[in-house]
């Protein structure tokens, strides 16, 4: 981070826009994980080959995909804690009723991604009209899910389900030129984060965003504010389905799959700069701060650091990221910040990306992430903790 | 209703109303678990039935103490498990089973739980990080010094200290008046005490509380440290019971959520600025009956969890619906200040009508 600052006032205006809008908390996330993916390329060089890269953007994609649905919630200002046993209960029904029978693949995938929708439907509705903080609800469904999980099964790992529904995971169209091997898993992803950021800029998604900056005047500006919150549980519930799908393949089936990935999820939203209480944040960021920290993990794991101090780094790291996001939007809202307020960020953005091609995978990214908050007028919050404060439930 | 003392006066039957309700649920968990016990011959009221309820709240009871300080001022705490897990540890290491170790390694303990405490205070107040993910990192932190340090458990406790989780005054144990000393602590501190009321004051609203003089970050800090303290405290009852140090008593419990949960089931907002210590232990001690009467029919151990879910969120429903319309009228019962700073969910219609005037 401290190179780009120090490179920013001697490389003229425009990279130096550049720069600030990478240092911003938004465009952090695409920096750090530069910085990482450069690492760990300096040290294991073999990781930057295309067949290897992809793999890791196979590891990625479950994880990647859960933080997706994971930040329609959080920007919708509300939690779901209950998506590592959606996850876990998935690839339990795929292992339990699949079997080794092929024909029944399909009928058991619309059956799942009922029962995940259903599952965000109740989710939704209970917060929606009972006013129950979703931090409550889906703790509910998490421990409810989980026991139910683990009661059908005895609590033991089931039986593998077919080969070719294990193939969504593990496998891919092969015999490719560069990288040998295009996982599904990369191709699901892939689609699932251009459906997110379409969905987004769709009139529902700017929606969600409102919602979660401030839902009673959402409310008041026409929004049918329970279908919307409803909705993001059960895009988030629909999403961890997805990732179970995959993992059934990658990983198998065991009750101890999906265990912890809420926590993920809500961590790599968190380090994509979306602030915990809704109405900020940028869903390409999220997914960037999901492949921040696997790219950490994996990172740690080349270094030769023990696998258990992983968490330690993760808390670090998180802890870190939020405080700096925080206290970034706190200077700016005082007058002496990172960005100036005379010369706005996003149009000087604009201007950059011709010259700086070596650097084109962060530039969009703290391009675009600029622009809602230029779209509406600066934010006022009533306090500075406020701004990234927990709002447990209506 | 116009008039001081009758607003007065409610104001005071509403407070009553948090732990009241609590207190009702408690018994009607308890008649529901009498009967159902009873059906399989068994008595629910029995020394031996009403001392394990007893211990079953004690440690989850010193959690959720501390989990109510934190709550109130708006924050949370996740890293819970991982301070019970370690002052089990430190404690039991200290002690290496000698009993004139005991003082020093509980103030040791104490001491450590009081830096981590602080250090998540620090964290919410002074880097402005959410109360979530701040103790969500902190206690990773810990888990990670847990998981590459021991491989298993560790020290030994002596017999002396291993009375505290053993023995009882009659069919009440040892372990939960402890808690309960406890317990009338945590409420004179917040009744008695500046800190205490700046604790409301701060999870009510901290701007206003800002505005009206106060140093908001004293009371957040405060209550981190004493939730640190309070799961430390579990952490040294559940080493005295176990005899030894385990890295995963705190996580296997999952005292962090399960806390949280006694907490909201007590009629503490999860928002912060409302809530009372008894309450807590009224939903602690919903917790511990409802495990007792699932393990008295032998239910089977993970369909306990599922009534568990169920039981929180069911609870917590019928507990907001009841208390969302009475949510703070400010200035007295149905006024029109009232209406408007109310709840904004609770109070659409009257605003939507103020609009259709206009």
């Amino acid at each position: 981070m401290t190179t780009v600052t120090e490179a920013a006032p001697t490389t003229g205006e425009r990279i130096a826009a550049l720069g600030r809008n990478l240092i911003s908390p938004r465009g952090a996330v695409f920096l750090l994980l530069a910085v990482l993916l450069v690492a760990i390329t300096i040290l294991n060089p073999s990781f930057a080959e295309p067949g290897q890269f992809i793999r890791f953007i196979q590891r990625v994609a479950p994880v990647a995909i859960v933080a997706i649905g994971q930040y329609f919630v959080i920007v919708g200002g509300e939690f779901d804690l209950s998506m590592g046993s959606v996850v876990t209960a998935q690839v339990v029904i795929a292992g339990n009723l699949i079997g080794e029978d092929d024909a029944k693949s399909i009928p058991v995938l619309l059956l799942m991604l009922a029962f995940g929708a259903l599952i965000g439907l109740v989710n939704g509705l209970i917060v929606s009209f009972l006013k129950v903080p979703s931090f409550i609800v889906t703790l509910g469904m998490m421990l409810a899910l989980l026991g139910g999980v683990l009661y059908w099964t005895g609590g033991a790992a089931t039986g593998n389900p077919a080969d070719n529904f294990r193939e969504i995971g593990r496998g891919g169209i092969r015999d490719l030129p560069v990288i040998e091997i295009l996982p599904w898993s990369v191709v699901v992803l892939a689609a699932i984060l251009a459906l997110a950021i379409w969905f987004s800029r769709r009139p529902f998604g700017r929606t969600i965003i409102a919602l979660g900056d401030n839902a009673t005047t959402t409310g008041f500006a026409g929004a049918r504010t329970w279908w919307v919150k409803t909705s993001t549980f059960v895009i988030s519930s629909l999403s961890a389905t997805v990732a179970g799908v995959l993992l059934v393949g990658y990983a198998g089936v065991h009750p101890s799959v999906g265990r912890g990935y809420e926590f993920i999820a809500i961590t790599a939203v968190v380090l994509g700069g979306v602030v915990l209480g809704g109405g900020r944040g940028w869903v390409v960021a999220a997914v960037a701060g999901a492949f921040a920290l696997e790219a950490l993990f994996t990172l740690l794991n080349f270094a030769g650091i023990p696998s258990t101090w992983r968490d330690a780094v993760q808390g670090v790291i998180i802890i870190l990221a939020v405080a700096y996001a925080a206290t970034t939007f706190r200077a700016r809202r005082k007058g002496h910040a990172l960005e100036a307020p005379a010369s706005h960020p996003s149009p000087d953005a604009s201007q950059t990306s011709p010259e700086t091609a070596n650097q084109t995978s962060p530039a969009p990214g703290a391009k675009e992430s600029d622009d809602p908050s230029s779209a509406r007028p600066a934010a006022i919050p009533s306090s500075q903790r406020a701004d990234n404060e927990t709002k447990g439930g209506s | 209703m116009s008039t001081i003392a009758p607003a007065k006066q409610r104001r005071r039957r509403r407070q009553l109303d948090a732990t009241f309700i609590v207190g009702v649920a408690l018994v009607v968990v308890i008649v529901v678990g009498a009967i159902l016990v009873s059906t399989v011959g068994r008595n629910f009221f029995s020394p031996g039935n009403i001392r394990d309820i007893l211990t079953g709240m004690s440690v989850l009871g010193f959690v959720a103490i501390g989990q109510t300080l934190v709550i109130l001022c708006a924050s949370l705490d996740l890293s819970v498990p991982y301070v019970i897990s370690l002052s089990s540890l430190i404690a039991a290491d200290l002690m290496q089973g000698n009993p004139a170790n005991i003082p020093f390694a509980v103030l040791v303990t104490l001491a450590v739980a009081a830096v981590i405490g602080l250090a998540n205070g620090l964290i919410v107040t002074k880097l402005k990080v959410n109360g979530f993910i701040a103790t969500l990192g902190t206690g990773l932190i810990i888990k990670g010094y847990l998981d590459s340090t021991y491989k298993g458990t560790s020290g030994n406790v002596p017999w002396e200290f291993q009375l505290i989780g053993a023995t009882g005054l009659g069919p009440i144990p040892v372990s939960t008046l402890l808690m309960l000393a406890t317990a009338l602590l945590a409420a004179l501190f917040l009744s008695r005490t500046r800190i205490g009321h700046q604790m409301f004051a701060v999870g009510g609203s901290e701007q206003v509380a800002r505005l009206s003089g106060i140093r908001t970050a004293r009371p957040i800090i405060v209550a981190h440290v004493l939730c640190s303290i309070a799961a430390a405290l579990a952490g040294l009852l559940l080493a005295s019971r176990l005899g030894v140090g385990s890295p995963t008593v705190g996580t296997q419990g999952g005292y962090d959520l399960l806390s949280i949960a006694a907490v909201v089931l007590g009629g503490t907002l999860l928002m912060g600025g409302r809530g009372s210590i008894w309450g807590t232990i009224g939903g602690v001690a919903i917790f511990a009956v409802m495990d007792s009467v699932m393990s008295v029919m032998q239910v089977n151990p993970f369909l306990k969890d599922v009534v568990r879910g169920v039981v929180i969120v069911a609870a917590v429903a019928i507990y907001t619906s009841r208390n969302l319309d009475r949510r703070r009228p400010r200035f007295g019962p149905g006024g029109s200040v009232a209406a408007i700073t109310d709840a904004p969910t609770a109070e659409k219609p009257s605003i939507t009508k103020e609009g259709a005037k206009r």
